[in-house]
């Protein structure tokens, strides 16, 4: 077995792994750091079909950002893990069942031959100096430059529209507006009250 | 890597409606007091703008840009200018509406303004992935008008539940793309359709994505069996968005429905055909039997709206018998165009004379806030009439037209293939058609035979109460001299 | 030395290439941890001239023996582990916070071709290590089972994801102008453009056209350090230490490892980003590794009298000056680069 093959099959155990520990750990915070794990399994494999961009924006946003900002609500939130898990195992066989047919009614349609994968051949090894992340920035800017576009009016909506369902200006707000405090001037605060000097008698 | 620069004068309208969206997002976060009017102004100029651009843009011929991804044709043009006209339409009924719930925030119009461009885009999509960011543009900016009423628990459960089936429904479409794209190696629509025709023989994985990509169809369709989402968003949201939820996207719906299925799945008509016709039946049935049972005209009319995307949908399906287009095809896919736009006017008038019912601080939502309705108001008591008749079918309003020209194509469909199928179809649409004209007269039964019981005056602005009343004329007149609507469509599919 | 270590490799067979990784990564760790050791010390003393006090001097000549005593002191020390705290995760979060610390050091170049590994993709790379260092934070803030630790995760993680916005926006701007995502080729770039070519190197370092880049991230780079004035992660005065309340030994020793050795990495990436890495300032000096060394310590020095300097930044200022200072002005910043590397005066063609 080669080498590359066996860090594919360790990744993925791996992944498999962490992914039944999201879902099976009775434990909300551990399961956002088994999905965690599974992101980097996931990366690492991406990294070895040589997607070295997709790998590292994978971490980089999912990670570093996504997961944390996740962490921190699945963290905050007190999740009665227990109360939501009953039912949990005699539901189990139900679903196993629904999915075990599903599963197998899905490779039955799609029919053998592994959904004729052996149709599509194994791409190309790369020229030396090519870089994966330079051919996606180009397709990016150029042929997918509308949906890329496209893609950011998306997240613009979902920003304001954020915004615009969870906003609210709290009543006795003591937020300090930053403007106003540099703008204040010695007069605004400040009252010189000349007062006459009294006679002492 | 060869790469042309798009011709950006083919998508003017999308690029200035997005332009424009990103200005008036600038202006209402500085015009602090003004912001909502500005908003509201700004929009309804801008989607006018965006109507005349269409109109008057456009090539005759087709023509692709941003490296297919975008497709200029009058189909297009033609959908695109309904979908501006109808949502400048819905702005203007909503306003007050929105404004006497205080929740006539300036992100209120932006968020329509995004949707309208989303439905532009999913329009003039050719390209899966183009097809897609439009739908969930649009989708996405619907979820958040619909829950837009947040102290209202209603209004953000239906916010809730369209949100999680529609990412549901993305899901399965998405899921279907990936396996056509598996299978045909492209996301272009008509390279997909080039690849399928060139295989000749039928691959199971095509139409295995078939199934999932009509599923997601039929979601935002709003068809049986993917309906349970419409009369609880319809319900639950401010009326003024239930009246652009039930609306344009629709239209935009109809336009993705036919880019993929006809031009670029063509040669799985045969599978589709028989889907389509179950997708159907099940809504005409369904929509018609379960809004006889509703006392609240909302829901009435989310499942009368069920009901009409059912016929629609047996007009898209008519085009084809036995895998073959042929010259009736045209008649069909057109019939079923001019009932998408039929079925828009008509939607318009009928939410917008319930929002011309409510006001601030009282929501008429029961078929029952509509007795008496002529004693209150002989004129708008007369425009519901022409609203509910033309939705029920009867003669010679626009409604009627839009279902004999879909049931025509059915039997046109009927006399090529020879199959009795096709005119049970004919026979069951009438028969439900006939079922629905009970709770569309309803209405009009308690409008005029009924005592008001509330009789406050209605407090409608001059603008609405002359926008909606040319909305209602204008169904009648179309209703009158239909021809040139279905010209239009049958012409604009033609190129 | 390919002669020299000829016999070794042969010694090792097949695992050469192996142990030759191993061997290289520890010469880059060993010192580190030294320069890490000693930085506290130069800490306390540069902090303490700044106070007109002498800082620690006992042990040792000039007390410079203090960080070994100190390392000695932390490793005998006990490790409490609180009773209901998490324990897999509170002994697994200074790890977290250690590891990525050390790993981003990989693709860091010392000087031309002296690089663990000169990966094309190396910026990303880094931005994406750097950013997961963060996990330990919360895990150790959470493990803990202390609201005050937990505070402090909380604080972190508002903290980083909002700064790393801005880092990622400013390298966004290095690399529009380089043009490349490995280290050394940006590096190299900087040495190109007018002023270089009359003697004066460091005019044609990024850090002047980059202005507003240079200065968001440098500033960005103390905030995700959690170094003060952006310190309200730990903030002794109201949270006593943060997630590392609850911790003592050598637990807490490697958050205070991580904490300087992201301080050396961050001052060593502006330098490399910004400051022409290991390049020298003027023509007529040959370039050479001791500049790099140099313009490090130029920025460890930064960090050390910015501590002495600023009082703390309170939490909103904080988040305010994140979102609503540096990230529309990094935006800006690459909206003039980008005009101006299409206009005619473009320096970097």
């Amino acid at each position: 077995m080669d080498f590359t093959l066996f860090l594919f099959y360790a990744f993925a155990a791996v992944l498999l792994g962490a992914s039944v520990g999201v879902i099976a750990s009775r434990n909300s915070v551990h399961s956002a750091l088994f999905l965690v794990l599974a992101f980097f399994n996931a990366a690492a494999i991406w990294m070895l079909l040589r997607a070295e961009f997709l790998a590292i924006a994978l971490i980089l946003v999912y990670v570093g950002a996504v997961m944390v900002l996740f962490l921190f609500v699945v963290m905050m939130l007190d999740i009665n893990v227990e109360r939501i898990r009953q039912g949990f195992w005699s539901y189990l066989p139900l679903g196993l069942i629904v999915a075990a047919i599903l599963f197998i009614e899905m490779a039955l349609v799609v029919g053998g031959k592994w959904a004729g994968l052996d149709a599509m051949p194994m791409p190309a090894e790369p020229a030396a100096g090519y870089s994966n992340t330079k051919a996606l920035a180009w397709l990016m800017f150029t042929d997918f430059a509308y949906p890329f576009e496209l893609a950011s009016f998306v997240l613009l909506v979902a920003m304001i529209a954020a915004v615009a369902l969870t906003l609210r200006a709290r009543a006795g707000n003591k937020a300090i507006d930053p403007a106003a405090q540099i703008a204040v001037k010695a007069s605004d605060r400040l009252r010189i009250v000349s007062l006459p000097a009294e006679k002492s008698n | 890597m060869d790469f042309v620069m798009p011709d950006f004068r083919l998508a003017a309208p999308e690029l200035f409606v997005a332009a424009m969206s990103l200005v008036i997002l600038m202006v209402t976060s500085f015009a602090k007091s003004r912001a909502r009017s500005a908003a509201f102004w700004l929009c309804e100029f801008t989607l006018l703008a965006a109507v005349f651009l269409t109109l008057f843009s456009g090539t005759v011929d087709r023509a692709q840009t941003f490296s297919g991804m975008y497709i200029s044709d009058l189909l297009g043009g033609f959908l695109k200018a309904v979908v501006c006209l109808s949502v400048a339409v819905v702005l203007q009924y909503g306003r007050a509406y929105m404004a006497d719930r205080k929740i006539d925030s300036p992100e209120y119009y932006i968020l329509v303004l995004f949707a309208a461009l989303g439905m532009m885009v999913l329009i003039s999509a050719s390209h899966f992935v183009s097809i897609y960011l439009g739908l969930e543009l649009m989708s996405l900016a619907l979820y958040a008008l619909v829950a837009i009423d947040r102290d209202n628990p209603r209004s953000t459960e239906a916010g809730m539940k369209y949100f999680v089936l529609g990412a549901l429904a993305s899901g399965l479409l998405l899921y279907g793309m990936s396996m056509l794209y598996g299978a045909t190696g492209s996301l272009q629509i008509h390279e997909i359709s080039q690849r399928i025709y060139e295989r000749s023989a039928n691959d199971m994985v095509v139409v295995f994505g078939l199934v999932f990509v009509l599923v997601g169809i039929a979601f935002k369709l709003g068809v049986v069996p993917f309906h349970m989402w419409v009369p609880d968003v319809y319900h639950g949201a401010p009326t003024a968005v239930t009246l652009l939820v039930s609306s344009a996207p629709k239209i935009a719906a109809f336009a993705m429905a036919f880019r993929i299925l006809v031009l670029g799945l063509f040669d799985l008509a045969e599978q589709w055909q028989m889907m389509l016709m179950l997708l159907a039946v099940g809504s005409i049935v369904l929509g018609n039997l379960a809004a006889v049972a509703q006392t609240n005209i909302k829901r009435m009319l989310a499942y009368s709206g069920i009901s009409h995307m059912g016929f629609m949908l047996l007009g898209l399906m008519s085009g084809v018998v036995k895998g073959e287009g042929g010259t009736y095809a045209v008649n069909a896919y057109s019939s079923a165009m001019f009932y998408a736009v039929a079925y828009v006017m008509m939607t318009l008038a009928a939410f917008g004379m319930v929002i011309l019912l409510s006001r601030a601080g009282f929501e008429a939502e029961n078929v029952d806030d509509f007795k008496g309705l002529n004693q209150r108001s002989p004129w708008f008591a007369g425009m519901m009439l022409i609203v509910m008749f033309s939705m029920a079918g009867i003669p010679f309003f626009v409604g009627f037209f839009a279902k004999l020209s879909v049931l025509q194509a059915v039997v046109a469909a009927g006399n090529v293939s020879g199959q009795a199928l096709y005119y049970w179809l004919a026979g069951l649409a009438v028969l439900m058609s006939a079922v629905g004209a009970y709770y569309y007269l309803r209405v009009v039964k308690v409008m005029y035979f009924d005592d008001a019981v509330d009789t406050s005056p209605l407090t409608a602005t001059l603008g609405t109460r002359t926008l909606l009343s040319a909305n209602a004329l204008s169904i009648a007149a179309v209703g009158l001299l239909p021809n040139w609507l279905m010209q239009i469509c049958a012409f604009t599919l033609l190129h | 030395m390919e002669a020299v270590l000829q016999p070794v490799a042969a010694m090792f067979g097949a695992f050469w290439p192996l142990v030759w990784t191993l061997a290289k990564i520890v010469a880059i760790v060993l010192p580190l941890i030294l320069c890490v050791a000693y930085l506290t010390l130069a800490e306390r003393k540069v902090i303490g001239y700044m106070q007109v006090r002498i800082g620690p001097n006992r042990v040792g000549p000039k007390g410079l023996l203090q960080p070994i005593a100190d390392a000695l002191k932390l490793m005998f020390k006990e490790i409490i582990v609180p009773s209901s705290a998490n324990k897999m995760l509170f002994v697994v979060g200074p790890m977290m916070v250690m590891a990525p610390a050390l790993a981003a050091w990989a693709v860091v170049p010392f000087a031309p071709g002296v690089v663990l590994a000169n990966v094309d993709a190396g910026l990303l790379y880094l931005m994406s290590i750097t950013s997961v260092g963060i996990y330990g934070v919360i895990v150790a803030g959470w493990a803990s089972n202390s609201k005050y630790a937990f505070l402090g995760g909380i604080r972190a993680t508002a903290q980083m994801v909002s700064y790393e916005l801005a880092m990622g926006f400013s390298l966004v701007g290095v690399l529009m102008v380089s043009g490349s995502l490995n280290l050394t080729d940006i590096v190299v770039g900087q040495g190109r453009g007018w002023f270089a070519e009359h003697g004066l190197n460091f005019l044609s370092w990024n850090w002047l056209p980059l202005l507003p880049l240079f200065v968001v991230y440098l500033i960005s780079g103390v905030a995700e350090t959690n170094r003060a004035p952006f310190d309200v992660v730990e903030g002794e005065s109201e949270i006593v230490a943060g997630h590392m309340v609850e911790y003592s030994g050598m637990g807490f020793a490697l958050f205070f490892l991580a904490e300087y050795a992201n301080m050396i990495l961050i001052s060593a990436l502006t330098s490399i980003f910004f400051l022409g890495g290991w390049m020298s300032p003027v023509a007529f000096i040959p370039d050479g590794f001791p500049w790099l060394v140099a313009k490090i310590g130029f920025v460890l020095f930064l960090f050390l009298w910015f501590r002495a300097t600023f009082p703390r930044f309170r939490y909103d200022q904080i988040m305010r000056l994140g979102w609503k200072v540096f990230i529309p002005l990094t935006l800006f910043w690459i909206l003039v680069v980008g005009a101006w590397m299409m206009s005619p005066w473009s320096i970097w063609r």
